[in-house]
């Protein structure tokens, strides 16, 4: 087994929610006398903040891991679930309430775009700044200038201040930084959907290069594509608690979701996020002639889908998109628009043809959706995990062929003409 | 936070903020490269986009140091020991300055690279320290032309200008202790802005206040004269026996008891203490609070 080279043991990291003190100095001399004399608190709100004022959230609960030498490990989750508090605490921005992260040689984190630099300064000046910041000295820095400004792609602007930088060019130079100033272990959050797709590829290959090279790479990004291509480990977080530890593939199935092959779903008690399902929702949804959503190849999918109207909406339509089973999604298709009045309840049966999805496994995600002039959608409802379901591989409609997912997609077109 | 090697070879230890004591004095001195790189950053900063640039440094002093002889020595009639007006009120007016810009700029440390410090970790005591390295390169521009004004008076017979040598030998202690001050006082203040928003509105006026209380636009002996009851409370300001030594220095006025300096100096080093104390404690957090 090779060398331990970071561990998280039993971290946790709490927020206080709401007001930190009263915020001004005022405030808390006010509080600190009222409760003195044994009065009431005056910044004490009335109602709520009774509640909200010493309300503790923990953004990360007793979360351990190991990494070693050489692991590329992506760090998955939703939305909150605390992947940004772990990179935060490791990268030492801020220090953890409970437990103790080792860790062995140099960390380099790429948390957001612009790590470090300041904007007045040359990109030349600041590629000194954040190696002495990352803990090199001149010389090392020097070493490394050539090798750096030509990976950045940057070279004629390197005498120009990085606050005239586009956002592009910015995470450019602060990935060539981070990548070549030789880190044990780097650190990166999602920095690189800001640049172009060729340099995102190149940034991957340099990391895959970086784990290659024996060091260590740990990866956050909402991006499957990616993150297969880098990682060969996975760790999958759920409210602020480590939940998975192991195979990529399992850490990105559980990303996906963890909706259930089911013929039959009570849509109304699925949470919904922002608003969604306030003025119009999906009740319930039924697959017809399937027990256990298994399709065959160019076969229809049909459902009915069972929802109510608060509101009256002259165009509403049906929108289906199509996730592979790492929740990216892949295709679209909707309805034609009908009317629906306010307090209906109304039931529609769907015919979704299968045609050119190839075979594997999939996440049905339903909107309802009303598209206004000047293109603006408004989306009413959305359940993002309505149901699994999968498509057999039959060789027989592919001319023989097996269908490698990996190698060719998820979109089987139609066979190709020739004269 | 600790950077030592421990036996099983971790290099860096994460743990918990706890414990007044946890300063990490090894890092400031693995990061000195930096220190330096940051001193050369404020200076490009500062004069970006400035017509005169670092003529600035020149400019300042000459004008307040010229309003102040006009103002206080002119209109008001102040007596300056019997030297020069204009050399008296340099004296006073480039050390002063020199201390209210190390704590100024000191004091903002968190609210000012609360962008920087929530991006990448290095010790946080690098910025302050660049700070005052930054104000004492400053300084010792307006130093060296106050040297020149000093030996311009001083060949003039009967300028009253009595240079002490011994005590200019003084010169770089006085210079270190009344950094440390600045930093001392700025870092308990950027602590404590980090809970407490409305301290930075009372550093730019309290400033100036304090100025009034330091024999920077008048005489300490102006005091011992009037009210020599309150000699002893008014030296208990840590500056004003740095500024009093300062000007017996390089201009012969009279000097006071060395036990005033030696409570400075005590003041000097507590006042840093505490500084630094509270200053290790916040960075840890200070990122979940701004």
């Amino acid at each position: 087994m090779s060398e331990r080279i970071l561990e998280v043991d039993g971290v946790s990291k709490e927020y206080r929610l709401g007001m930190i003190g009263g915020g001004t100095l005022h405030g808390d001399l006010t509080s600190w006398f009222a409760r003195v004399r044994g009065k009431e608190d005056p910044n004490v709100k009335i109602g709520k903040e009774h509640l909200a004022h010493n309300q503790k959230f923990w953004a990360l609960k007793d979360v351990t891991f190991g990494v070693n030498r050489g692991d590329a490990v992506a760090m998955l989750g939703r939305n909150g679930a605390g992947k940004s508090t772990m990179l935060k605490l490791i990268s030492r921005i801020t220090a953890p309430t409970e437990g103790e992260i080792r860790i062995r040689g140099r960390v380099a984190s790429l948390l957001e775009i612009g790590t470090g630099f300041h904007p007045e300064l040359s990109g030349r000046d600041n590629i000194y700044l954040n190696g002495a910041i990352l803990g090199m000295n001149r010389a090392e820095t020097t070493s490394k200038l050539k090798e750096i400004v030509e990976f950045s792609e940057i070279e004629p602007f390197i005498d120009t201040p990085v606050k005239r930088y586009s956002s592009g060019m910015y995470v450019k130079l602060a990935f060539a930084v981070a990548a070549h100033l030789d880190p044990d272990i780097m650190i990166c959050d999602e920095v690189l959907a800001v640049g172009d797709l060729a340099f995102q590829q190149k940034c991957l290959a340099k990391m895959a290069d970086i784990a290659r090279k024996g060091n260590t790479v740990l990866y956050v990004s909402h991006n499957m594509r990616t993150v297969s291509q880098l990682c060969n480990r996975g760790l999958y977080l759920e409210n602020g608690r480590l939940t998975y530890d192991g195979t990529l593939e399992r850490a990105m199935e559980l990303y996906g979701g963890s909706s259930a092959r089911s013929v039959s779903r009570n849509l109304d008690e699925v949470p919904r996020t922002r608003n969604r399902g306030d003025t119009m929702r999906m009740l319930a949804i039924h697959f017809e002639d399937t027990q256990s959503l298994e399709y065959d190849m160019d076969s229809t999918m049909v459902f009915t889908l069972k929802c109510v109207a608060h509101i009256a909406e002259p165009r509403l339509r049906i929108r289906l998109i199509l996730q592979n089973s790492t929740a990216t999604p892949i295709a679209m298709t909707q309805t034609e628009p009908f009317e629906v009045r306010a307090g209906d309840t109304f039931t529609r049966r769907i015919r979704f043809p299968l045609d050119s999805v190839a075979p594997g496994e999939y996440v049905l995600k339903i909107s309802l959706i009303a598209n206004k002039p000047g293109g603006i959608s408004t989306y009413y409802d959305t359940i993002v995990d309505v149901s699994r379901f999968v498509i057999v591989d039959d060789p027989a409609v592919n001319a023989g062929f097996v269908w490698r997912e990996s190698l060719w997609g998820e979109i089987r077109l139609k066979p190709l003409e020739m004269d | 936070m600790d950077n030592t090697r421990n036996s099983a070879g971790w290099d860096t230890i994460i743990r918990p903020r706890k414990g007044w004591f946890d300063i990490d004095f090894k890092g400031l001195v693995r990061y000195r490269d930096l220190i330096w790189l940051m001193v050369k950053r404020n200076f490009t900063v500062l004069y970006k986009q400035t017509i005169l640039g670092p003529a600035w440094v020149i400019i300042q002093p000459l004008l307040t140091t010229l309003v102040f002889t006009v103002v206080f020595g002119n209109l008001a009639g102040l007596p300056t020991d019997g030297v020069p007006k204009f050399l008296f009120y340099m004296a006073g007016n480039i050390m002063w300055h020199f201390f209210a810009q190390c704590l100024t700029v000191t004091s903002e440390t968190f609210v000012k690279n609360s962008k920087l410090f929530g991006k990448v970790y290095f010790p946080r005591l690098v910025m302050p320290f660049a700070t005052v390295l930054t104000e004492m390169i400053n300084f010792v521009v307006q130093f060296v032309l106050f040297i020149i004004f000093v030996i311009i008076y001083a060949a003039k017979p009967d300028s009253g200008v009595h240079p002490n040598p011994q005590l200019i030998l003084l010169t770089p202690l006085m210079l270190l202790q009344l950094g440390i001050l600045g930093l001392g006082f700025g870092i308990i203040i950027s602590a404590l802005t980090t809970k407490y928003r409305d301290l930075a509105m009372l550093v730019s006026f309290g400033v100036h206040l304090w100025m009034y209380a330091t024999p920077v636009t008048y005489s300490a002996s102006m005091i011992a004269d009037k009210f020599p009851r309150l000699l002893d409370w008014y030296m208990l300001n840590p500056i004003t026996p740095i500024i009093e030594l300062f000007r017996a220095a390089y201009l012969g006025v009279p000097r006071y008891s060395y036990g005033y300096n030696l409570l400075s100096v005590v003041v000097t080093i507590a006042v840093f203490l505490l500084g630094v104390i509270l200053f290790s404690r916040t960075e840890k957090t200070f990122m979940d609070t701004v």
